[in-house]
Parts: structure tokens; C-alpha cells; sequence
């Protein structure tokens, strides 16, 4: 998780000299079964997402007063809202929604927080503790209080949940980057470059990030489920996108007062939000299983 | 450890200045001013003039910022300008509702969520443990404000067994009581037992593949002891680091929950403070939350420099 310390990351040089290479052409042969099962859920919602303006039955704003509160028929799969708006829609415009919410906010968090932590660990000193204490202050802070804050201070939106959310993530990247970077510093390939007369930016960019992926990767897996947990909880408090939109978190918000009557309306965009995470949860997991070396060791522990 | 308690204690201190800057400066940006927001749209100028005066919304913010801050510290919060009630009083009734809430959750996690942990570690591979992961893989990924709903509408809306929402103190009864805690805490706990216990296991796998878990069954101790007291107390480690990440978990649990069943937590009132732009009260709730939380991550910075001799010595000596 996100407190272990990165694992050691394995060195082009290191890896070349030994079994890297026999082993490299190992590992890609098969994918992790956990990877295949997440990525196709996780594609197929992408899919879904995408095509959702073409596919979907009806618009997700539509209003069909006369068939409010309909439970599941051949017309509406999943039923329709208090406003007779068809939930099936509404989850698949949703998903769109709760996809970039996730994935822009880890986005935005990953573009912060690994520059700032390569730089932290290249050029030590002033700029490191400049960083590092700044991002040991944000760290202090609960995530979902930072988001409340964030977004108490303006109305909230889409965009600002998606920023808030990428706020509350970078300490994280930050930290993971900067001691993946640190492990690096000592390589030889880094001493060389710098032996060359390379410059900061040549090192930090085409010599420490291409080599730093592998454990961003696997952790940014992970936050993509927590970025879309916490956005989707901020938007079931009010706080992300607004009515009549169909995030799932909102939905969920608006189906609590239905609940006896019907259910439904909450059932398809829940269902719909924890089959997502469990997908790319499995994804992570696959991701990880190819990407970390700590387990490629252990082997099928 | 003296000073490396000394060192956190200041460092949590220099956190809650900047923090308290942090939300002090919420109030400067934010839109509309205070006098507004208190006298309403049809406040003349004048009026908004004459009690921005009374409250000192003219001085420079530094003076403004020391007058709340230097309250803060002997316990005056300040009013919240919706109930027209010091917020002191108000905040502390709320986090002990809150407080309750949290530590049985948390309780439950710890105890359950290690106990699974080791039962799949100890099982690995067999019956039990495919059954655990599964498990796991669910409950890590069903979000608490979907969680409480399936909840309510299984044991209060069908089955009839439990208030759906709100929330009775114990002076109403202890059963009463608890019977308005369960679905909360089970709200809380699943994900969080899921994810404990899921890297408990693994922690757990990887200390009983050591070498020296090996010398010990060579030795021919018993697989408890083997277990109990060679393996765990490494294991619990990576543990710790995991539980105070759960604590942030946890608040942002919290919150959602307290909403869901009208349970009237500090989660709820911070919610309802922005709701309703209760300027006064949102900044007192978040800077307690923050206080709290910063004062579990340094609990658990000291439990795993207590649990792990390369920090207790390590650090002692530098």
C-alpha cells in the first residue's frame, strides 16, 4: 500500500547483467489472470463510457413523468427514477463521468507529484526540504477534509471535484517517486551521465523517470480505486457534479429518499461503481505481478 | 526516543500552524463576506458596513488571524453564525458522538481485520483463504455510501431489525444505544477489516518464509509459539503503517456515514457547515479533525519506532 516504502528498483544494469533478460522474456509470455479479468471489465466499461451517447436507450435527462419509479422491464432494463428518467442510461452517461473523475484526478496528482519528487531527490538540500515539508503538511491533512475544504470554497463542479481529489493525491506520488528516485541516484548509470556533464533536466527526465516507472505505475493503479472512491463519496455529499447529471455518487444521493418504493434507482449505479473497482483493483494486482520484482522473486507465494 | 519524540511533537505543532493558516485562509478567499452572510440579501450597505466594523473584518488579516487562532488555543471557538451558539460546546458534544463511533470501528478493524490476516496466512492456499480473498476483493471495493443503503434496506427496511437511521445516547439505554451503532460500525468496519486483513496476510507470508521462522520450527517450538511469537510481532509492523493509513480511511468513512444515518457526528456538522456556509464552525471542525488526525499518525509513527529496534536505535543515537 501506499505506506511500505517503494520495493528497490531494479537498474537497466543490473537487470541486463544477470537473468534479467532471459527472465524479462519470460514474464511477458503470459499476463496474470487477475490482469486479462480487470482489464476487460475495466474496457468494457471504457467501451460502455464511450459509446454510451450512441448506445444508450434513452438520454439520461429525458423525463417520462407518466412511468416514474418503474421497477426493471424489457423497456427499462434498470428501471426508471423518481422523474421516470431510465437508470440503464443514466449508468452508462455516469460511467464517463466517473471514469475521468478517477483516472483525470490521478492524472493531475501523478503530473505534481513526480516531478516534485524527482526533484527533491536530485537536487537534495534546500529544494528537498522545501518539498518534503510542504507535502509532510498536506499528508496531515484527513483526504476528505482537504476535498470538503477545496470545495467549500467555490461551487462545486466536476472539474474542481477532479482537482481537489488530484490535490489530495500528490503527497503521495511525491513520496513514492522521490524514494524510488533516491535508490536510483546511487546507479551507475546516473554517476555516468553525470560524469558526462549531463544536465539536471537531461538526468531527470531521460535518465531517472524512464527508470522510476515501474512502482508509479503499480501505485497509480491503486489510486485510480481511491480517486474514484473519494470522488464518488464528494459527489454523494453534494459536492461534485450537479443535478441533472448521472455521476453515479449523485445518484446514489438522490435514490436515498426512494429506497422503500424503489430500490433500483440505487442498485444500477452501485453495482455498476463496484464492479468498476473490483476491475481495477485486478488490474493493479495484475500490474503489480509483472511490474514489481520483489514478487517476481518470491515467485507465486 | 526522547528526542526523536521531541522532534515529531514539533513537527505536529509547526503542521497545525500551517494548517491553521490553511483554513484561516479559506475565509479571505471565499466569496461574500461574513456581514453578508449573517444579515442576509436585504442587509443595506450601511448595516454590512457598521457590523463588518463590530467584528473586526477591516483590521488586517494577521490581526484577524490571531484573534481566532489565539482563541483556538484557550477554547473559544468563536459562534456559528447559523445556530447563534458558541461552537465550542456544540463541537465537543459532536466528536464525542463521533469519537465513540470511530473507536469501535476502529477496534473491530484491529482485532478482526489482524485475526483474518494470520488465518490466511496460516491457510494459504487452501479452502479458507480462496474464501478470505474473495471476500476481500469485494468489500475493498464497495464504497460506504453505497454500503449503508444495501445495509438499511436489508436490516431495517425488510428484515425490520434495526432504526434505519439517527441515533439514541446511553441515557436512553444501553440496547437502544446500540442498537442505533450497529449499522454504522458495520458500515465502517467491512472495507476496512478487508483491508487489513488482506495485508496482514501478506506480511504474514512473507515473515513465515524467513530464515529464522525456519530455525525456530527447527528447533522444534511448538507452530503456535512459532506463530504467535516469532512471526507476528514482525508481521504487525507493515501492519501499523497500514492501520494509520486506514485512520484517514476511516474520517472519510465517517463522515459519509454520519450523513447516511443522521448521526449527529462531527462529520455531519463539518457537512452541514458548508452546506449552510457556517464559516466559523466549518474552520473550528475541520482544525479539530485535522488535530486528531495528526495526533493518530504521530501515535502511530511512535508505535512502529516502539515495534522496530532499527528506529528505536537508530534514531536515539543520532
Amino acid at each position: 500500500m501506499s505506506g511500505a516504502p517503494a520495493s528497490p528498483p531494479t537498474s537497466p544494469a543490473a537487470n541486463g547483467t544477470a537473468n534479467g533478460a532471459a527472465n524479462g522474456a519470460l514474464r511477458r509470455r503470459r499476463l496474470p489472470r487477475q490482469l486479462v479479468i480487470g482489464g476487460t471489465i475495466v474496457g468494457a466499461i471504457v467501451l460502455l463510457a464511450i459509446l454510451a451517447p450512441w448506445i444508450a436507450p434513452y438520454s439520461y435527462d429525458a423525463f417520462d413523468i407518466p412511468n416514474r419509479l418503474k421497477g426493471p422491464s424489457a423497456a427499462n432494463w434498470l428501471g426508471t427514477d423518481e422523474f421516470g428518467r431510465d437508470v440503464l442510461s443514466r449508468v452508462m452517461v455516469g460511467a464517463g463521468l466517473s471514469l475521468s473523475m478517477g483516472f483525470g484526478a490521478t492524472a493531475i496528482s501523478l503530473a505534481f507529484g513526480v516531478p516534485l519528487g524527482l526533484m527533491a531527490a536530485y537536487f537534495r538540500g534546500l529544494a528537498e526540504e522545501a518539498i518534503m515539508r510542504t507535502i509532510d503538511v498536506l499528508i496531515s491533512v484527513p483526504p476528505i477534509m482537504l476535498g470538503l475544504l477545496v470545495l467549500a470554497v467555490s461551487d462545486p463542479s466536476l472539474w474542481k471535484t477532479m482537482l481537489a481529489v488530484g490535490i489530495i493525491y500528490v503527497p503521495i506520488m511525491t513520496r513514492l517517486s522521490r524514494s524510488v528516485a533516491l535508490g536510483l541516484m546511487e546507479e551507475e548509470f546516473i554517476q555516468a551521465a553525470r560524469a558526462r556533464g549531463a544536465g539536471a533536466r537531461w538526468i531527470l527526465f531521460h535518465e531517472l523517470l524512464p527508470n522510476a516507472w515501474p512502482p508509479i505505475i503499480v501505485e497509480s493503479s491503486l489510486r485510480v480505486t481511491f480517486a474514484i472512491l473519494l470522488a464518488s463519496a464528494l459527489s454523494f455529499l453534494g459536492l461534485g457534479p450537479q443535478p441533472p447529471s448521472s455521476d453515479w455518487g449523485l445518484m446514489i444521493a438522490e435514490a436515498r429518499q426512494f429506497l422503500d418504493d424503489a430500490p433500483w434507482i440505487a442498485m444500477g449505479p452501485g453495482i455498476a461503481l463496484c464492479v468498476l473497482l473490483i476491475g481495477i483493483n485486478l488490474v493493479g494486482d495484475g500490474l503489480r505481478e509483472v511490474l514489481d520484482p520483489r514478487l517476481k522473486k518470491r515467485g507465486a507465494a | 526516543m526522547i528526542g526523536y519524540l521531541i522532534q515529531r511533537l514539533l513537527t505536529v505543532a509547526g503542521i497545525l500552524v500551517v494548517m491553521s493558516l490553511l483554513v484561516f485562509g479559506i475565509t479571505q478567499v471565499m466569496p461574500g463576506s461574513v456581514a453578508h452572510m449573517i444579515l442576509g440579501e436585504f442587509a443595506t450597505n450601511d448595516q454590512i458596513a457598521a457590523l463588518e466594523q463590530t467584528l473586526g473584518l477591516n483590521d488586517p488579516w494577521h490581526v484577524q488571524y490571531w484573534r481566532w487562532a489565539s482563541g483556538f488555543l484557550v477554547g473559544d471557538f468563536g459562534q456559528s453564525l447559523t445556530m447563534q451558539r458558541p461552537i465550542a460546546p456544540l463541537i465537543l458534544d459532536a466528536l464525542g458522538r463521533s469519537a465513540a463511533l470511530a473507536g469501535l470501528s476502529f477496534g473491530f478493524v484491529a482485532v478482526i481485520g489482524l485475526w483474518l490476516g494470520i488465518l490466511g496466512a496460516v491457510k494459504a492456499g487452501r479452502f479458507t483463504d480462496h474464501a478470505l480473498a474473495i471476500g476481500q476483493y469485494f468489500f475493498i471495493a464497495v464504497p460506504e455510501f453505497f454500503w449503508c443503503i444495501v445495509l438499511i434496506m436489508l436490516f431495517a427496511t425488510t428484515l425490520g431489525w434495526l432504526p434505519a437511521t439517527g441515533y439514541a445516547p446511553m441515557s436512553d439505554g444501553f440496547w437502544r444505544w446500540l442498537s442505533h451503532m450497529v449499522l454504522p460500525v458495520g458500515t465502517l468496519v467491512t472495507g476496512l477489516i478487508a483491508h487489513v486483513s488482506r495485508l496482514t496476510r501478506s506480511a504474514m507470508l512473507e515473515v513465515l518464509q524467513s530464515t529464522y521462522v525456519s530455525a525456530a520450527r527447527a528447533k522444534g517450538l511448538p507452530e503456535r509459539t512459532v506463530l504467535w511469537r516469532h512471526a507476528l510481532p514482525n508481521a504487525l509492523l507493515p501492519a501499523i503503517t497500514v492501520l494509520a493509513v486506514d485512520v484517514g480511511i476511516l474520517f472519510g468513512g465517517i463522515v459519509v456515514v454520519e450523513v447516511v444515518f443522521a448521526y449527529p457526528g462531527l462529520g455531519r456538522m463539518i457537512v452541514y457547515a458548508i452546506e449552510n456556509k457556517d464559516l466559523p464552525l466549518m474552520q473550528a471542525g475541520v482544525l479539530i479533525v485535522t488535530a486528531i488526525y495528526t495526533m493518530a499518525n504521530l501515535v502511530a509513527d511512535l508505535l512502529y519506532a516502539w515495534a522496530n529496534p532499527r528506529i528505536r536505535y537508530g534514531r536515539s543515537v543520532a
